[in-house]
């Protein structure tokens, strides 16, 4: 018996024919062939986000992202006109990495008036251009016109700083559609108050997303963590959403829950009560403009109860907002068929007492609690996957988000290889 | 850094005033639940004077005590997991899992 309306096709999921409700099969998880395949046809290609404008405040603010999975690493900077740049992070000298520390494999960040070479000290401005050549004088002819920073595509949208290695890409806000669109307006920049934390797992990126894609575990898995009674009455109920919505290649939940504050107050534990938050955050909205009424893309639902939407923003950003007056952010980043760099961070409105400071605490230590028990299965469900003793499995409605993420990153594969097939048959063509 | 005068009885606990997460947390594993417990209801009892102890400041330019009362107050977040909940240090089915903390805003 449903708690919750759900569509008149009779699911979420057979409002969308293309995804079919058949088993999923997840070798897409396990072959290496594939991630290769992934890696080309999906991060090569694919607005991808690195990161906040609040990371480069001003004129020289800079730091850089590791992008494995491209093969390559990028230098985001501000630059003098105020424009945020990326560029490749290598000297077009020799191609020294420019940008680094002690730790070649490290990402970094700071403020400079340029970027000077460690190898041979060639500089470049913050807007990429070559301004010095030691020993200028002993090169053949070289024009330092022909060799700034090879720059890549960065755009900006609500303050989240994308970048795409495809020099035709379409533009950001056409690729984020429609669920983007509706979150235009929220108060991101207000939330500046921000907690990152990072692990290494043993899985292959899309194990995570489908962990965070999905609530239908969340009481069972997290069943510990809530009081005796609510835990008991939450795995009974199980979870339903209150709407999911897909516009491909994105997606989004819309989930209820987050009693601020709680019918019962002994719903909840001592330390939620005396702070007066929890996993959902501080039960006391910030007093900051943005917040009512809400952009029209969260709570589609329009729901009394709603507690939490998260957007998936293909292929490895996730936001999700929470109806308390803060939001989270989670992104994946391949570094191997069965390894990727796990990275969160949650986003508050600064707090202006030692009150919504520590609400704000206790919500951070509680995300941490939860997401170190989601983060364990993940390496189990990698090892027996790669046993290939199942390798298709039944999603149910609630997986609907997850069913998507694979069709659209098996469906990129499959069109890359189309193209790349065709552009091979032509240069044949050609060649005779 | 000592504690606020007022707050003698929490002295025996003022190892626990660590200004970062990581600290915090390492702490946390380390510690029995004996010590946690003990810490717990010696702090929870006097959450409410601290906050507003610590907010009879400006926020942005608290003294060096009631700082360290804040640490003092964070840990106590930190603790009440394994105290109220887990009865271990540890978050239970977290196996080999971690999630390092690599910037927060350290008051």
């Amino acid at each position: 018996m449903p708690h919750f309306a759900k569509p008149e096709a009779g699911s979420w999921t057979e409002q969308y024919p293309e995804l079919g409700t058949g088993p999923v099969s997840y070798t897409d998880s396990i072959d290496p062939a594939h991630y290769e395949a992934e890696r080309a046809a999906i991060f090569k290609r694919t607005w991808l986000n690195v990161g906040r404008v609040e990371q480069v405040p001003r004129t020289g603010s800079y730091f850089t992202k590791e992008l494995a999975v491209a093969d390559t690493s990028l230098i985001i900077v501000r630059g003098k006109d105020k424009e945020v740049r990326a560029f490749h992070n290598i000297c077009r000298h020799r191609g020294n990495k420019l940008v680094w520390n002690d730790y070649p494999g490290e990402e970094v960040k700071g403020v400079c008036r340029q970027f000077t070479c460690k190898y041979h000290a060639w500089r470049y401005d913050l807007e990429g251009r070559l301004t010095f050549i030691q020993q200028e004088e002993e090169f053949f002819g070289v024009d330092k016109g022909d060799y700034g920073l090879k720059q890549v595509r960065c755009e900006i949208w609500e303050g989240f700083v994308f970048v795409n290695l495809d020099p035709g890409a379409q533009p950001l806000a056409d690729y984020l559609g429609e669920l983007g669109k509706g979150l235009e307006g929220y108060p991101f920049h207000e939330m500046t108050e921000v907690y990152t934390y990072r692990a290494e797992i043993g899985s292959n990126w899309k194990l995570f997303v489908d962990a965070f894609a999905e609530f239908y575990h969340a009481p069972v898995l997290h069943q510990k963590q809530a009081v005796k009674g609510e835990a008991d009455k939450l795995f009974n109920v199980g979870f339903e959403a209150l709407h999911y919505e897909l516009r491909s290649p994105h997606s989004m939940i819309s989930s209820w829950g987050g009693m601020a504050p709680p019918k019962d107050p002994s719903m909840v534990k001592p330390i939620e009560r005396a702070l007066r938050s929890g996993l959902f955050g501080p039960w006391d909205r910030p007093g900051i403009e943005g917040l009512d009424p809400l952009p029209p893309g969260l709570n589609p639902a329009r729901h009394r109860a709603w507690g939490t939407d998260s957007f998936t923003f293909f292929p490895n950003f996730m936001l999700l907002v929470w109806a308390p007056g803060w939001y989270l952010t989670y992104h994946y980043w391949p570094t191997a068929v069965d390894r990727h760099v796990f990275e969160t961070s949650l986003h508050f409105v600064p707090p202006a007492n030692a009150r919504e400071r520590l609400g704000q605490e206790l919500a951070a230590v509680t995300f941490k609690e939860y997401a170190l028990q989601d983060a364990n299965t993940l390496e189990a469900t990698q090892t027996m996957l790669k046993s290939r003793a199942v390798t298709e499995f039944p999603l149910n409605d609630q997986e609907i988000l997850l069913r998507n993420l694979h069709k659209v990153a098996r469906d990129r594969v499959e069109a890359h290889r189309v193209d790349e097939h065709k552009a091979e048959e032509d240069l044949d063509a050609a060649a005779r | 850094m000592p504690l606020p005068a007022d707050f003698a009885d929490l002295r025996p606990y003022a190892a626990w005033a660590l200004a970062t997460e990581p600290e915090r947390y390492a702490k946390r594993l380390a510690a029995s639940m004996d010590e946690m417990q003990s810490f717990y209801d010696a702090a929870f009892a006097r959450l409410e004077d601290a906050i507003a102890y610590i907010d009879s400041f400006p926020w942005d330019d608290l003294p060096d005590d009631a700082r360290s009362l804040l640490h003092l107050m964070q840990s106590l977040v930190m603790v009440s997991f394994p105290v109220e909940v887990w009865k271990q240090p540890r978050v239970p089915d977290s196996g080999a899992a971690y999630l390092d903390l690599i910037s927060e805003p350290v008051v």
